[in-house]
């Protein structure tokens, strides 16, 4: 107890073992804070598959489905539809979705119209710049927004346009293509969104 | 009688005996220039409009229902049920506009009168961090009726954060609570609107106005006081051209008190949706996820922060640019004090070529506003006729961003580079004695 002398290098060790220690322990404290932000269970059990029968969309219309409380477009394409897909292929970001847009679709519909068949396009309705849903545009002919129009989606809120195959143009907000969400066909006139089609065997 | 309260003062002052010190130092010993003028009524009304804003929110949040399901049902029943509901809740979104003109008008003065330059860069950041917390506070208050406009502008302005490369999507999840904005998002931002950005926001306000007060007060002409000759009719120590805060400035503060107030009064009674720039058409409709509004506006305050982020376009693949303007127009407001290296502050004294650039700075400010409430898209084809909108919108909202941004690139140059040709400024300020 007598001892004078001040050990100055055992005192900065003892304060700096002890921030150290009580550092871990404020981050290990806030960790259950940070987490409770995340999607509770009961917010990921809501995300099941959704079915939807196709025998209802005439040749040309367009059906909104919620799926994970996602819009879900399914659209019936028609002919002169899907034989002017190829005439805006310059016009756009990525249209082969090979580049950018690479991960905005299962390697199934990583093909022309992006789709498991050609009529039948199913894209997530979320503009892929800042969320909203685009409207859908299906008639070709001139727009205020694009005197060369040829069908597809056009966002509300900051003007991206996409083609009929939710591929995005240049020279808007948007980044990507169109998100096409996974799903199979049961059969002719249904399919599932959510399950893709191997899983589905 | 007043024997009884001398007793009760001198028991308090005997146990804290700082309080009445403090009191003087801020209020009747505080020396402010006698030069204000009309600019310098927005600091006080800005304390106004926080008091008012806190009260009649309290009030709301007795009869609001914190849910997705039911929290549109009880802003109606708040306008139609409660006895004054829709006073109270007319007093705080009308404030909520309000607050942010007095903030802007009180942000201009800083920049004519260049209040942010040293010694009062700290008042300046400061006053920048409650600007950027009221803003969030805004932002979240906006979201809680829970109408459609609530709803999709949640969605855009958190989805701004999943533009970040790699965690974006994970970082909007985690914000949101859920895959779209739902009932979680809703609780977590009515508890960080009623409990923890007020606070910060109480606290950032107390912080301005102490760092103010080390300082002291900038004026019209931008000269020192504390540097000029001392003694006035108070202390012989102090500045000659101060006068006491207390009652000086409070009285000339009452009087424009009443007259925001009458302005105030007029906005609520008779316009308090403002022809649906203080509270949006879409917003009496409910939430609704699938289906966006034709034209999604932010409220008129965030219009020209909103234009700079929908002016840039994405590159790389990414739309993170236009984000980052849009943070960048802020930030860039920030280090001001460090942009501009003129040493006059006033722009009285000014060089022309500083005046000019503040006035087509607050050009642009005003036509980004106007851009991002869609004015222009409604105007071009009504003079131009049948043009293309979009690259005529784009070309003179990206002219106004480089305008914003070019403000400050200017100031850098114009303030380094010796083009600034400055007026004398006077020893002391223009109205002494």
């Amino acid at each position: 107890m007598a001892n004078e002398v001040v050990d100055h290098g055992r005192r900065r060790f003892l304060t700096a073992t002890t921030a150290v220690v009580g550092g871990v322990g404020v981050v290990a404290a806030v960790v259950p804070f940070i987490k409770s932000w995340e999607p509770s269970a009961r917010a990921k059990a809501a995300g099941a598959p959704v079915t939807v029968d196709l025998s209802k969309i005439e040749s040309g219309q367009q059906l909104i489905v919620a799926w994970r409380s996602l819009p879900v477009f399914v659209v019936n394409r028609t002919k002169a539809q899907l034989d002017a897909l190829p005439s805006v292929d310059s016009r756009l970001v990525d249209p082969k979705s090979d580049q950018g847009s690479a991960d905005q679709q299962p390697k199934y519909a990583q093909n022309e119209n992006r789709s498991i068949k050609p009529e039948w396009l199913v894209v997530v309705g979320i503009c892929t710049h800042l969320g909203c849903v685009p409207d859908y545009v299906p008639v070709i002919k001139p727009e205020p927004f694009d005197p060369d129009w040829k069908g597809g989606f056009y966002c509300p809120c900051h003007k991206s346009r996409y083609d009929m195959s939710g591929r995005v143009f240049s020279g808007v907000p948007a980044p990507k293509n169109l998100q096409v969400p996974p799903y199979h066909f049961v059969d002719d006139k249904t399919i599932q969104i959510g399950v893709d089609p191997k899983e589905a065997g | 009688m007043a024997n009884v309260f001398t007793n009760i003062g001198n028991w308090v002052n005997e146990r804290a005996p700082n309080m009445m010190p403090a009191y003087r130092k801020h209020m009747t010993e505080y020396y402010a220039p006698k030069n204000f003028n009309l600019w310098y009524y927005f600091g006080s009304l800005a304390i106004l409009v926080l008091v008012n804003q806190i009260v009649t929110g309290i009030f709301l949040t007795m009869n609001y229902k914190t849910s997705a399901a039911e929290a549109f049902a009880s802003v109606e029943y708040i306008m139609r049920d409660v006895e004054w509901g829709w006073l109270i809740r007319y007093m705080h979104s009308t404030g909520a506009s309000l607050f942010f003109v007095v903030v802007f008008l009180h942000m201009f003065r800083g920049l004519m009168y260049g209040s942010y330059k040293k010694p009062r860069e700290l008042v300046w950041i400061l006053g920048m961090l409650i600007f950027l917390v009221l803003m969030a506070e805004a932002f979240m208050g906006y979201v809680l009726p829970w109408g459609n406009m609530s709803f999709w502008g949640a969605k855009v302005i958190i989805s701004l954060f999943g533009t970040i490369p790699v965690i974006g999507d994970t970082l909007v999840q985690w914000i949101m609570g859920d895959y779209i904005p739902a009932d979680a998002t809703l609780n977590r931002f009515f508890a960080l609107h009623v409990i923890a950005l007020p606070l910060v926001l109480l606290l950032l306000v107390v912080l301005h106005i102490a760092a103010l007060h080390e300082v002291g007060s900038n004026n019209p002409d931008g000269v020192e006081i504390k540097k000029g000759p001392k003694g006035n009719r108070w202390d012989a120590l102090k500045p000659a051209d101060g006068i006491p805060f207390h009652p000086y400035y409070t009285v000339k503060d009452l009087v424009g008190v009443g007259f925001f107030l009458m302005i105030a009064a007029f906005i609520i009674f008779f316009a308090p949706t403002f022809g649906g720039w203080f509270l949006e058409h879409d917003n009496f409709i409910p939430a609704n996820n699938l289906a966006t509004p034709s034209h999604i506006k932010p409220v008129w305050y965030f219009t020209p922060f909103y234009a700079i982020l929908r002016m840039i376009p994405s590159f790389f693949g990414t739309a993170v640019w236009g984000v980052l303007g849009m943070f960048g127009a802020i930030a860039v407001l920030f280090v001001l004090p460090w942009i501009d290296a003129g040493k006059v502050k006033s722009i009285r004294y000014r060089g022309t070529g500083y005046k000019v650039a503040l006035g087509l700075f607050v050009v642009s400010f005003f036509m980004l506003g106007a851009v991002g409430a869609g004015i222009t898209a409604e105007v071009i084809p009504e003079w131009f006729g049948n043009v293309d909108v979009t690259f005529w919108e784009n070309l003179f909202g990206r002219a106004m961003t480089l305008l914003y941004f070019g403000f400050f690139v200017f100031l850098w140059f114009y303030t380094r580079l010796g083009w600034e040709k400055t007026k004398p400024v006077p020893e002391r300020v223009t109205m002494h004695d």
